[in-house]
């Protein structure tokens, strides 16, 4: 018999959870584990809202099990570890992104990939070891297998970091893997939100040439003067779209809607890539002769592993890297995702959980 | 029919050349028909060509006179470029393609269905003395087409799983190549009645019929690497879902629409699709010397001038195993 949400575990908790497709979140009493001998017990400071959190509460990818937690840029400090617990201790600052287990035994787990774990569970709207529904972020408190939490850096601000556990590794782990991660090459970023603000930045930081390529004109001094980017292009400005045909040596995608693929295969050089990391949910037209005139790729990337994350938030500190934020209550949380729907926010909102989650 | 509308004069860097035999890509068959649109009439097609050496310019250092060479797609392009210079002339912007393309002078391009070609060294490959002309024509175009993906994607770890879908001109040299590189290869086919010849004949591993779901569902996620060799349009999903995470599928075929792309087995695979377009020079003489050294030449069946016809219509119809190759010097009289 399944027990309720509040009941299944020993300890507490609150969080703001969705319990049907409109999407709306309100107040929600569940209850977590107990630390285990390998836990990390955390209280919740900060909590970035993902698009994808709005996509799973309104049941876009059909596969929502109600009610769901959201949140998966996860940020807040250690209240508890369990006995075997070595790499944390009581009063680090730590973090959770999209992965709370794998099988830690497959090849891909043992090459550091967790993310492509064929077993692996998402720290929301999964099912974990225990046969419970894993809650994400917008909680009070979180519990997770040591392997899979984030050490910040005392020098990254918790606020604007949070949403580099997603959003910052998205779009870190495809600028490594497809070698797009060299001085003075030159990357185009599709798209100016959430992960593109982010690639932007962390482009920069590696000492390329960026040029974002967006469809709203009015971006651009955001982009030149606030960003960094050394070029700006409107994607339906035919001329300017033309002009820099065979400049890129690389193009990170972040645009989930369907969109046209030739004309950003053309900006790409000979041996260009084009990195898909928004998930359109219809295929897109592949033009197939310009892939092999150039012999361009177009390739995907999905978060990244474990080493890999801890990697990227060690690079965001180093070189003072976070996202763009807007601080929201957490009553706030529905007009945000009305907002989030319309992309009108600069660029990521971030739930300040400590300050504003009010047990009912 | 004479190779170039020319004086008869071989430029200081040129070789002249008696064509022997020359391959029936189906390329020659696309712009004979000129179903890309941009033929210019009248043209002659080949660019599979094999020969001897009948003259040599002044500078030219690599060749004399009576030595075996091939021509392949292209007989030019403009040196200075960074792929030029990268040895990569099939991605200079300004190739001059062996037929159907005009010189800097203004002159046309006439390909290897003819009696002689006169071309720049640079262009000219040096043609192994232990492959065969008749089956190492073929290699110049389609033997180079999969070889350059195959090395440039990684192709070659001993133990890897290559898929080769389609089994044609370019299919079954793959297949060869797989097989030489120590790769286990799969052929995946819509056509069920070429399995035993892609086992048995070709040396493939094993065969894979599209329109089998249960036999598709058993070898999910099961390849390293993909070369793609149909100009059909098909889709892209059933292939995708053969590749193993980080998998790569390489398309060499040239379908004439877009191909639909999902997008969701790219970022949840970290899997890519790339494109190829034959290889420069120095890549297309390693691809003869590697076929010389492993034994590989493309299946062919030798025609005379006059069936060429015939052949482009069976060729249309895929009914070839799994290269025409034309006799030239025996059935093209002056």
């Amino acid at each position: 018999m399944a027990m309720s949400s509040e009941n299944e575990h020993p300890v507490k908790a609150f969080g703001w959870a969705a319990r049907d497709s409109s999407g709306h979140l309100s107040p929600f009493k569940f209850s977590r584990r107990a630390t285990q001998e390998k836990d990390v017990t955390f209280k919740v400071l900060y909590c970035g809202i993902c698009h994808s959190d709005l996509h799973n509460v309104k049941n876009k990818w059909g596969i929502t099990s109600y009610p769901v937690i959201p949140g998966h840029e996860i940020v807040g400090v250690v209240t508890e570890v369990g006995t075997k617990v070595t790499k944390f201790k009581v009063g680090d600052k730590v973090g959770i992104g999209c992965m709370v287990g794998s099988c830690r035994s497959c090849a891909n787990c043992k090459d550091n990939l967790e993310n492509y774990c064929p077993k692996m569970i998402l720290s929301y709207g999964t099912k974990y070891y225990d046969g419970t529904i894993t809650h994400g972020g917008y909680s009070d408190i979180m519990v997770s297998d040591e392997h899979f939490v984030i050490k910040i850096p005392d020098n990254l601000p918790l606020d604007g970091g949070a949403p580099l556990l997603c959003a910052g590794i998205t779009v870190y782990s495809p600028l490594k893997y497809y070698g797009l991660d060299k001085v003075g090459m030159h990357l185009g970023v599709v798209g100016l939100g959430g992960l593109g603000h982010m690639a932007v930045k962390f482009a920069k930081a590696m000492g390329l040439k960026v040029t974002v390529i967006s469809t709203s004109p009015n971006k651009k001094e955001e982009a030149m003067d606030h960003l960094g980017a050394d070029g700006f292009l409107v994607s339906r400005n035919i001329e300017e779209m033309q002009s820099a045909m065979d400049t890129m040596d690389g193009i990170i995608d972040t645009v989930s809607a369907v969109h046209a693929l030739l004309p950003l295969i053309g900006l790409l050089k000979t041996n260009g890539k084009l990195v898909m990391v928004g998930a359109p949910d219809k295929p897109l037209e592949l033009p197939v002769l310009p892939l092999l005139l150039g012999r361009k790729i177009v390739g995907g990337s999905g978060i990244g592993g474990i080493k890999e994350t801890q990697e990227m938030i060690d690079f965001a500190a180093k070189h003072n890297i976070v996202a763009d934020i807007e601080v929201i209550p957490m009553d706030y949380v529905n007009t945000a995702m009305e907002r989030l729907l319309k992309a009108d926010v600069k660029y990521r909102f971030v739930i300040d959980i400590a300050n504003s989650l009010k047990p009912i | 029919m004479t190779a170039r509308a020319f004086t008869g004069e071989n430029g200081d860097e040129d070789v002249t050349i008696k064509i022997l035999f020359c391959g029936v890509c189906h390329s020659d068959l696309h712009v004979a028909k000129n179903e890309w649109g941009f033929t210019n009439y009248p043209v002659v097609p080949g660019h599979e060509m094999v020969g001897t050496v009948m003259k040599v310019g002044s500078d030219v250092k690599k060749f004399k006179v009576g030595e075996r060479v091939g021509v392949g797609v292209i007989v030019g392009s403009c040196k200075k470029c960074e792929s030029c210079q990268q040895d990569l002339e099939n991605y200079c912007p300004q190739t001059i393609f062996t037929y159907n393309s005009h010189y800097t002078d203004g002159t046309k391009t006439y390909g290897g269905y003819s009696d002689m070609i006169v071309v720049d060294e640079r262009y000219v490959l040096r043609f192994p003395d232990n492959l065969p002309l008749e089956g190492g024509a073929p290699l110049l175009c389609a033997g180079i087409t999969v070889y350059s993906p195959m090395k440039y994607y990684g192709m070659t770890e001993p133990g890897k799983h290559l898929g080769v879908a389609g089994l044609g001109g370019l299919g079954h040299v793959a297949v060869k190549m797989g097989k030489a590189f120590g790769l286990k290869v799969t052929v995946i086919s819509s056509s069920p009645k070429k399995e035993t010849e892609a086992i048995e004949r070709l040396g493939a591993d094993s065969f894979l019929v599209t329109s089998d779901p249960a036999k598709m569902k058993a070898a999910l996620g099961t390849m390293d690497y993909i070369i793609d060799t149909v100009s059909a349009v098909h889709p892209l999903l059933p292939l995708l879902s053969l590749l193993k995470l980080n998998g790569k599928l390489v398309t060499v075929g040239l379908p004439d629409k877009p191909l639909e792309l999902p997008i969701f087995p790219l970022v949840l695979g970290r899997k890519l699709v790339g494109g190829s377009d034959i290889g420069g020079m120095k890549e297309t003489q390693e691809m003869l010397d590697f076929c010389a050294k492993h034994g590989i030449a493309a299946d062919v069946e030798v025609i005379q001038m006059d069936y060429i016809n015939t052949a482009m219509e069976r060729l249309a119809k895929s009914d070839v195993r799994y290269r025409f190759v034309i006799d030239v010097a025996s059935s093209l009289s002056q």
